[in-house]
């Protein structure tokens, strides 16, 4: 006995739904990382992730002076692709066709 | 028994199956398309979501207040007598002096964060000659615990310590290219005073009063930077909610070549289609039937690959640490470290996903089976 065309590909849809619900089930049961008291980052104070290590403005955006992208000249692009990609801070979006730095604006 | 709706619905797929497998080559090729679109865009989300919530669990612990020394808007070293004005401030339990540095080794072409461990690292006290190091660092250096690193210093004179330690994997996101050594062996290595810090960290007794501390402090200390805890973790949103726009504008070319060809496909309706369309009519079909069947051709290949891309996208983005992400993050550095992400999915994002795959393209379909259905199968036909 030959299985219908329908009823296999809806036996697959099936199995494939199963299959997600595990996925979403994998990723809700999957144990969060706990930080405890022996955590390097409690321990060493550490205060950025070590996923860019290019450039100090890369390595420790948090910790990087304001003026980092302009280090070697006022209008200084990033050298690296990774300061591409990290957006400009809230208070340097350009607003009405105008550059504003925290509140002053400029033409 | 035999006109039950679930049997004729079966029938139905059963017919429209048929029809699909006459344009094989058609459908597969859409097929493919689909699932790989719906691969790129979910692995992004999957590693955004996964990569956002893991920066924000790990650095919960981040230093509350951090202050810098800027000198003509650049950092400085922070002399010792900061600590004395801000440990005053009441509300502050401690205050820290942090001394950390950054070290390009030339052999490996890699840049390293050397540190020193503060008073609370008490599982990670150093004595003078000896090192921790990073899993990215041990990883270059092919190092070994027990083993000897020498780092030659800015100062011409080479540092020599005994490897104590490996930090584990577990923290290689925050610690890979960290090499942890004594304050002894830091301060002679960069030639620094005794007196002077990277920065200080405080901690605070209750979270409530940071932004009264950071006001105190930048009032004592006008020359002071101060980012505080939630400063970084916004930064770290802010970062990867931004990575993941551009990236998914990167692929946004490649999603609008795939609604052109799907819609090209799904709501243009090819001479062999009409002429099914018109002989289904002719032999008795109402217009109902017709576009259930189109519908179901539709639900099936949009539902099918949907299913398959997202499956794949989990399995590489969790099981195989997202590989073909990895050059993308991975920048210039040549150090990158080697983590692995705990799978976590937004439930909302992965519905939105669903319902801008499914829904357009079975809604696409309809409209020009329903023009064809509805008119006259002589009609249509010629």
């Amino acid at each position: 006995m030959t299985l219908r065309p329908s009823l296999a590909i809806v036996s697959l849809l099936c199995v494939l739904t199963v299959l997600l619900g595990a996925a979403l089930l994998h990723a809700g049961l999957s144990p969060m990382r706990q930080q405890h008291a022996s955590s390097p980052v409690r321990q060493l104070g550490l205060s950025d992730l070590a996923l860019f290590t290019e450039a100090r403005y890369t390595r420790h955006p948090t910790m990087a002076d304001l003026h980092t992208p302009f280090q070697d000249h006022p209008v200084s692009i990033d050298h690296f692709p990774t300061g591409s990609l990290i957006g400009p801070p809230q208070h340097l979006r350009q607003l009405g066709g105008q550059m504003t730095i925290e509140g002053v604006s400029r033409p | 028994m035999t006109h039950s709706p679930l049997r004729r619905q079966l029938n139905l797929i059963d017919f429209t199956l048929a029809a699909m497998r006459r344009r094989l080559g058609r459908n597969a090729i859409l097929f493919v398309v689909y699932v790989l679109v719906i691969f790129l865009l979910a692995s992004v989300m999957f590693f955004s979501h996964a990569i956002r919530r893991e920066a924000s669990v790990m650095l919960a612990d981040a230093p509350e207040i951090t202050i810098q020394h800027l000198v003509m808007g650049r950092h400085d070293l922070v002399p010792l007598s900061y600590l004395d004005k801000i440990g005053k401030i009441r509300g502050v339990r401690s205050a820290e002096g942090r001394l950390w540095g950054y070290y390009y080794d030339r052999g490996t072409k890699a840049n390293y964060t050397l540190m020193v461990p503060g008073k609370n690292a008490t599982n990670l006290k150093l004595e003078e000659g000896q090192t921790i190091l990073g899993e990215g660092v041990a990883r270059l250096r092919k190092a070994q615990k027990g083993r000897i690193l020498a780092l030659s210093s800015p100062t011409g004179k080479p540092l020599v310590m005994r490897i104590k330690d490996i930090l584990t994997s577990d923290s290689a996101l925050v610690t890979s290219d960290l090499v942890l050594v004594s304050e002894a062996d830091f301060r002679k290595f960069f030639n620094l005073p005794q007196d002077v810090y990277t920065d200080l960290v405080l901690s605070v007794r209750n979270q409530r009063e940071v932004a009264t501390i950071v006001g105190k402090v930048s009032y004592r200390l006008p020359d002071a930077r101060i980012v505080t805890r939630s400063d970084v973790l916004r930064t770290y949103e802010a970062i990867f909610s931004w990575r993941e726009g551009l990236l998914l504008a990167l692929l946004g070319t490649s999603i609008i070549a795939f609604t052109i060809f799907v819609f090209d496909k799904a709501s243009g309706l090819s001479g062999e289609e009409r002429r099914e369309i018109g002989i289904l009519k002719a032999i008795g079909w109402d217009t109902g039937d017709i576009l259930a069947m189109k519908v179901w051709e539709a639900a099936l290949l949009s539902g099918l690959s949907f299913l398959t891309g997202t499956l794949t996208a989990y399995a590489h983005v969790f099981l195989f640490d997202a590989g073909l992400l990895k050059p993308v993050l991975q920048g210039w550095g040549v150090l990158y470290p080697d983590f692995t992400l705990p799978p976590a999915i937004d439930g909302l994002q992965l519905a939105t996903l669903a319902f801008f795959t499914i829904v357009p393209f079975t809604a696409a379909t309809i409209v020009p089976i329903w023009r064809a259905a509805i008119t006259d199968p002589e009609q249509v036909m010629r």
